[in-house]
C-alpha cells in the first residue's frame, strides 16, 4: 500500500480511550500515517505523561517546546516531520492567563493556590483552555501558515476524563461563563461540531470491560458534544493462527517426535490460543452489535517494547484499511 | 497460609493501590470476601466498580453507608459489607461535623464554589476515601476494612491528597482578603486586591464572590481539618495497616507501581504484598527436540508459532515483573492469570481468591 494514499479524515484527530488500550501508540501510528503521506504533523499530548518519546526510539521526555520525532523525509520519500508537544491542562491555565494581561502576576497565582481557587470555580476551564489551544493551532493549520501543521492528533486525557474533557464547551455555555471563557467555549464547539475540522478516534481492545467503556464512551460524545466519531479501533488483536485440533496427530503426521512434556506444552498452548481467539472474536462481534462503527484492527506484536519499527508496521496497517473504508 | 490471606485475618485495614485497570476492585472485594470467608466481620470500600460487580455486591446505587452482602453459596463464619463512596456526601458529612453551628455548615454547603469542590478540586475523591476509611475504622464496627483507592494517573494521589486539600482551604490570598479588620495586614491586602480585579476581568466576578464567601464561611474550620489528617496519616502508618499494590505485568503499570512503592518507602508505611494481575500463563520455550529440523508442515508450523508467541509474552511480562520485584525487595509477589472472562459474581471473586489465598492451581504458571 503505498503511504500516499492516506488522508486526512479531518485536520484535528482527537484519539480518546481508557489507560492501558494503546492511546498513545495509536497516535503514534496516526500521526506517522500522515507524515508518511507527506502531512507536517503534530502530536499533542494532553496527559503530559506518556510514553510517546520512546515509540520512536528517543529517551528524552515530551515538554511543552515542540520536539521532532520524524525528520522530513525520514518516514519515507516525500514525507514530512513530525514533531510532538505536550499541552496539559496547567501550561493550558497559566498561558491563557498570561495571554490575558496576567503574566505578571501568574506566578503568584500559582503559588498563593488561588489557580485552584478558578480551577474549581470554573469545572471544566482548564479542559476548554487546552481544547482552545487546539483550536488555535488549528486555525494555524487552516490558514496554512508557515511551518503550522497540516493533521493534528491530540492524545486525549484517559476515559471517563475524555467525555468531561470534550463536553466542557458545553458545560461552560451552559452556565454563562462569562468574557473571553465564553467566547473560547463557543469556538470549541465550532470546532467539535465540523467533521472536516475534528473526529474523535476511540481506542479499545477485544476485551470486556474496554468493550462496555468504549462504548459508553461512544454514546456519551454523541448525546454530549455531537463530535463525528472516526472509525474505532480494536488494539491488541492476536493474530489468527490456523492451530489444528489434534496436536499430537498433526505432530505425527508431520513426522515429529516429541517427548510427552514438550507435547503437553504444546497442546496446552494450543488450547490457550484457541480459548483467546474465541473471546477476542466475541468481543470485536459484541463490539459491532452495540456499536455501529467502523473497526480498524490493529494486531498484538509480541516484540518485547515497542519502538519505532512497531509504529511502522501498524501505521502501514491504518493506511491499508483507512483506505478501504473510504467510499 | 499465603501472605494475602494472613494479611485478611490479622490486619484491620488493607489498602489496595495502584493504577487504574489493573483489577483493584475485584482484587480489594476478594480480600474483604476472604476476610469474612476466615471469620471475620469485613467491609469493602469502593470507589468506582464496574457495573456488573458492583451489581453483585448489591451496590446499584450510592449508599455511602455499608451494605451487608448476601453470601448466598459463599457463606461462612464471617460477615462481607460493601459500600461504594459518594464523595460529595461524604464531605457534605466532614463540613457538618467541623463546622460551629448549623448556619456555618449550611452557608458552605450552599457555596457554588463548595458545590463543585467534590467534582472539580483534584484529589477530592482520595481524600474523601481516607476520610471514610478513617470513619469506619474508628467506629470499630469492623474488624478487616478494605479500601480500593481511585483510580488516578499517579496511584499515590491519595497520600497527598490531605494536604493538598488543607493547602485549597487555607488559601492564604483569600484569608488575607475576607479579614479587613485586621489593619496590620492591609498593605499585603492592597496587592491581593489589584490581583483579584484582575481575575474578576478575565474568568469573571461571579469567581471572586464565591470564592471569598467561601473562605469566609470555612473560617475557624481548618483546625478540625488539619487533625483529622494527622489521625489519617497516623492510622496509615499503624502496624494494623497494610498497602497491597496491585499492578498488571505492563510497562506503564509497573511503572506507576515503582513510583509508588519509592514514595511509600518514605514513610512509616509499608507495601506488604505485590500482586501482578491478569498474567498470560507461560508454556515454556520451543521444544529443543524440534528446534532444528522443523517439519515443513503447516499445522506443526502453526503451532510452534503459537508457542513462540506466548513464550515472548511470557518473557516480557517476567521483565516487567522482574523489575518491579527488584525495587520491593522481600515484599512477597503473588500471580494471577488472565482469567477469560471479567469478574462479576462472587464465584469469580471465589475463583480469583484461589490464586489470591491459595497456592496457586497446579495446571498452569507455577
Amino acid at each position: 500500500m503505498d503511504p500516499k494514499a492516506f488522508r486526512p479524515p479531518a485536520r484535528v484527530m482527537i484519539v480518546a480511550g481508557k489507560g492501558g488500550v494503546g492511546k498513545t501508540t495509536v497516535s503514534a501510528a496516526l500521526a506517522y500515517c500522515a507524515a508518511s503521506a507527506g502531512l507536517e504533523t503534530l502530536i499533542v499530548e494532553a496527559e503530559g505523561k506518556s510514553g510517546l518519546t520512546a515509540l520512536f526510539d528517543r529517551r528524552e521526555p515530551l515538554g511543552y517546546q515542540e520536539l521532532v520525532l520524524s525528520e522530513p523525509g525520514q518516514a519515507g520519500p516525500g514525507s514530512a516531520g513530525l514533531r510532538a508537544r505536550t499541552l496539559t491542562p496547567d501550561d493550558a491555565l497559566v498561558e491563557y492567563l498570561e495571554d490575558h494581561g496576567l503574566r505578571r502576576i501568574s506566578k503568584r497565582l500559582s503559588a498563593t493556590g488561588t489557580l485552584d481557587v478558578v480551577a474549581t470555580a470554573i469545572p471544566g476551564i482548564k479542559d476548554i483552555l487546552v481544547l482552545g489551544k487546539v483550536k488555535q493551532l488549528e486555525a494555524l493549520s487552516a490558514s496554512r501558515a508557515d511551518g503550522a501543521p497540516e493533521f493534528i492528533v491530540v492524545d486525549a486525557p484517559a476515559a471517563g476524563h475524555a467525555v468531561s474533557f470534550l463536553a466542557s464547551p458545553f458545560g461552560l455555555l451552559d452556565a454563562a461563563a462569562v468574557g473571553p471563557i465564553r467566547t473560547q467555549a463557543a469556538d470549541v464547539i465550532a470546532l467539535l461540531s465540523d467533521p472536516e475540522r475534528c473526529q474523535v478516534m476511540l481506542v479499545t481492545m477485544p476485551e470486556e470491560t474496554p468493550v462496555n467503556e468504549a462504548a459508553d464512551t461512544a454514546f456519551h460524545l454523541e448525546d454530549r458534544t455531537g463530535v463525528k466519531l472516526a472509525p474505532i479501533v480494536v488494539n491488541g488483536l492476536w493474530p489468527h493462527l490456523d492451530l489444528p485440533g489434534d496436536t499430537g496427530g498433526a505432530l505425527l503426521r508431520a513426522g515429529a517426535a516429541l517427548d510427552d512434556s514438550d507435547l503437553a506444552a504444546l497442546d496446552r498452548a494450543a488450547e490457550f490460543r484457541r480459548q483467546r481467539q474465541k473471546l477476542q472474536d466475541a468481543q470485536v462481534a459484541r463490539l459491532a452489535d452495540m456499536l455501529p462503527l467502523e473497526q480498524l484492527k490493529l494486531p498484538y506484536l509480541f516484540t518485547t517494547e515497542l519502538g519505532r519499527s512497531e509504529v511502522v508496521t501498524l501505521s502501514a496497517s491504518l493506511v491499508e484499511q483507512l483506505v478501504r473504508l473510504r467510499p | 497460609m499465603s501472605a494475602l490471606a494472613q494479611l485478611a485475618v490479622e490486619r484491620q485495614t488493607v489498602i489496595c493501590a495502584g493504577p487504574g485497570g489493573v483489577g483493584k476492585t475485584t482484587c480489594a472485594a476478594a480480600i474483604a470476601l476472604e476476610g469474612a470467608r476466615l471469620g471475620r466481620r469485613a467491609c469493602v470500600v469502593t470507589i468506582d466498580p464496574a457495573k456488573r460487580l458492583a451489581d453483585a455486591l448489591g451496590l446499584e446505587v450510592l449508599t455511602n453507608e455499608p451494605h451487608r452482602v448476601d453470601l448466598q453459596r459463599n457463606a461462612g463464619p464471617g460477615e462481607l459489607w460493601a459500600l461504594m463512596l459518594d464523595t460529595k456526601t461524604t464531605f457534605d458529612d466532614v463540613v457538618r461535623r467541623n463546622a460551629g453551628s448549623d448556619e456555618q455548615a449550611r452557608a458552605i454547603l450552599e457555596n457554588r464554589l463548595y458545590r463543585n469542590i467534590s467534582g472539580a478540586l483534584g484529589g477530592t475523591q482520595e481524600y474523601m476515601a481516607m476520610e471514610k476509611l478513617y470513619e469506619l475504622h474508628s467506629e470499630g464496627r469492623f474488624d478487616l476494612v478494605v479500601v480500593d483507592t481511585p483510580p488516578t494517573r499517579h496511584a499515590l494521589e491519595f497520600l497527598d491528597a490531605p494536604d493538598r486539600l488543607l493547602r485549597f482551604l487555607n488559601n492564604r490570598l483569600f484569608r488575607l482578603l475576607m479579614l479587613p479588620t485586621r489593619a496590620g495586614l492591609r498593605a499585603i491586602g492592597m496587592a491581593s486586591q489589584a490581583m483579584l480585579r484582575s481575575i474578576s476581568r478575565v474568568v469573571g466576578g461571579a469567581v471572586v464572590t464565591d470564592a471569598m464567601a467561601f473562605f469566609s464561611a470555612f473560617e475557624g474550620m481548618e483546625q478540625g481539618f488539619r487533625d483529622r489528617a494527622t489521625r489519617v496519616q497516623t492510622l496509615l502508618a499503624d502496624p494494623g495497616t497494610a498497602f497491597v499494590v496491585v499492578a498488571a505485568p505492563r510497562r506503564d503499570a509497573v511503572a506507576e507501581a515503582i513510583y509508588f512503592a519509592d514514595r511509600l518507602r518514605g514513610s512509616a508505611a509499608r507495601v506488604e504484598t505485590l500482586v501482578i494481575n491478569r498474567m498470560f500463563p507461560s508454556f515454556g520455550p520451543l521444544p529443543t527436540a524440534l528446534g532444528a529440523g522443523t517439519p515443513e508442515s503447516p499445522e506443526v508450523a502453526a503451532l510452534l508459532t503459537n508457542l513462540r508467541d506466548l513464550d515472548q509474552v511470557a518473557g516480557r511480562e517476567e521483565q516487567h515483573v522482574a523489575a518491579l520485584a527488584e525495587r520491593l525487595p522481600g515484599v512477597p509477589i503473588v500471580k494471577v492469570p488472565f482469567l477469560s472472562d471479567d469478574i462479576h459474581d462472587l464465584e469469580g471473586l471465589t475463583a480469583v481468591g484461589r490464586w489470591l489465598f491459595g497456592p496457586p492451581p497446579e495446571e498452569l504458571r507455577t
